[in-house]
C-alpha cells in the first residue's frame, strides 16, 4: 500500500472473468497509524473500504480493457470484523454483481491471516476517463500492480 | 389504468427514494417532476434491470436525448419508461 498516494493495492494475483484477487501490505509505520490510535494503531474502516472499492475497480478497468473509469458511487452495507494492524498482508477479492448501463455493482471481501476482516457491496458509475493525465496514470499503475493483459 | 410493470416500477422508485407511489403518475418526469437525483436514478436503474431480468441502456438513451435525437420524455416520463421496459422484456424473451 501507498497510503500517501491512496494507491491500496500492490499486486494483482489472479484475474477471472468476474472475479479478482489482489494483494495488499500493510505498511509497518505511517502518519496516519500515529493519530489512529496512539498505541493501538489499526488501518481506518475508511481505507478499507478504499482497499476493496479500488480492487473491485481493477476488476471493472481489466473487463473494460481500460476504456472507462469507475468511480466509487455507493457502499453498502460495510461490515469491519477485524482490526488490521500495521504490517498486516491482505487478500482482497471482488466480484461482479451486475453490470449494467453506465454503472457496476460489486461484492468485495479482504481477509487477513485467513480471516475474512471487512466486506461490503460497492457501486460504481462508470464513464469515458474525464482526463487524459488520469487514463495515463491508469495504465502506469495497471502496469505496476501486474493486470493481466496490461502488465 | 396503469400496467403489471408500471406498477413494479412505480414501487421500485418508491422503495428508492423519498417519493411516495401516489406521486408517481404516469405523466410524471422521473427527474424533473420526482425530483431524483442522479445516485437514486441509480439504485433505481439497478432494481429495475434486476427485478426485470434486463440491462436498461440509460447511457444510449441520455445520448440520443442530449443529441436531440430523441425528447426525453420518450424515456423519462413514467408511463413512457413503463413502456420501454415493456419493450426490453419482449425482446430478451424472443432472444434479443
Amino acid at each position: 500500500m501507498r497510503l500517501e498516494y491512496f494507491q491500496m493495492v500492490d499486486r494483482v494475483v489472479a484475474l477471472g472473468d468476474g472475479d479478482i484477487t489482489v494483494a495488499s501490505t500493510v505498511p509497518d509505520a505511517s502518519p496516519v497509524f500515529e493519530g489512529h490510535f496512539p498505541g493501538h494503531p489499526i488501518l481506518p474502516g475508511v481505507l478499507m473500504v478504499e482497499t476493496m472499492a479500488q480492487t473491485g475497480g481493477w476488476l471493472l478497468l481489466a473487463l473494460n480493457g481500460l476504456t472507462r473509469m469507475p468511480f466509487l458511487s455507493k457502499v453498502s452495507e460495510a461490515k469491519f470484523r477485524g482490526f488490521v494492524t500495521p504490517g498486516a498482508e491482505l487478500t482482497v477479492q471482488a466480484s461482479l454483481v451486475h453490470d449494467g448501463s453506465g454503472y457496476a455493482v460489486v461484492a468485495a471481501r479482504i481477509e487477513a491471516a485467513g480471516k475474512r476482516v471487512a466486506d461490503a457491496e460497492i457501486t460504481y458509475r462508470v464513464m469515458p476517463f474525464p482526463a487524459p493525465e488520469l487514463e495515463a496514470m491508469m495504465r502506469d499503475t495497471a502496469r505496476r500492480i501486474g493486470l493481466p493483459g496490461h502488465a | 389504468m396503469t400496467s403489471p410493470v408500471f406498477d413494479r416500477i412505480r414501487d421500485i422508485i418508491a422503495e428508492n427514494s423519498e417519493v411516495p407511489a401516489e406521486k408517481i403518475t404516469a405523466e410524471a418526469h422521473v427527474i424533473n417532476d420526482l425530483g431524483i437525483d442522479s445516485l437514486d436514478f441509480l439504485d433505481i436503474v439497478f432494481a429495475i434491470d434486476k427485478a426485470f431480468g434486463i440491462k436498461v441502456p440509460v447511457e444510449a438513451w441520455t445520448q440520443e436525448v442530449n443529441a436531440g435525437k430523441a425528447p426525453a420524455e420518450q424515456y423519462f416520463v413514467m408511463g413512457n419508461l413503463a413502456q420501454r421496459i415493456e419493450e426490453l422484456v419482449a425482446a430478451k424473451q424472443a432472444g434479443g
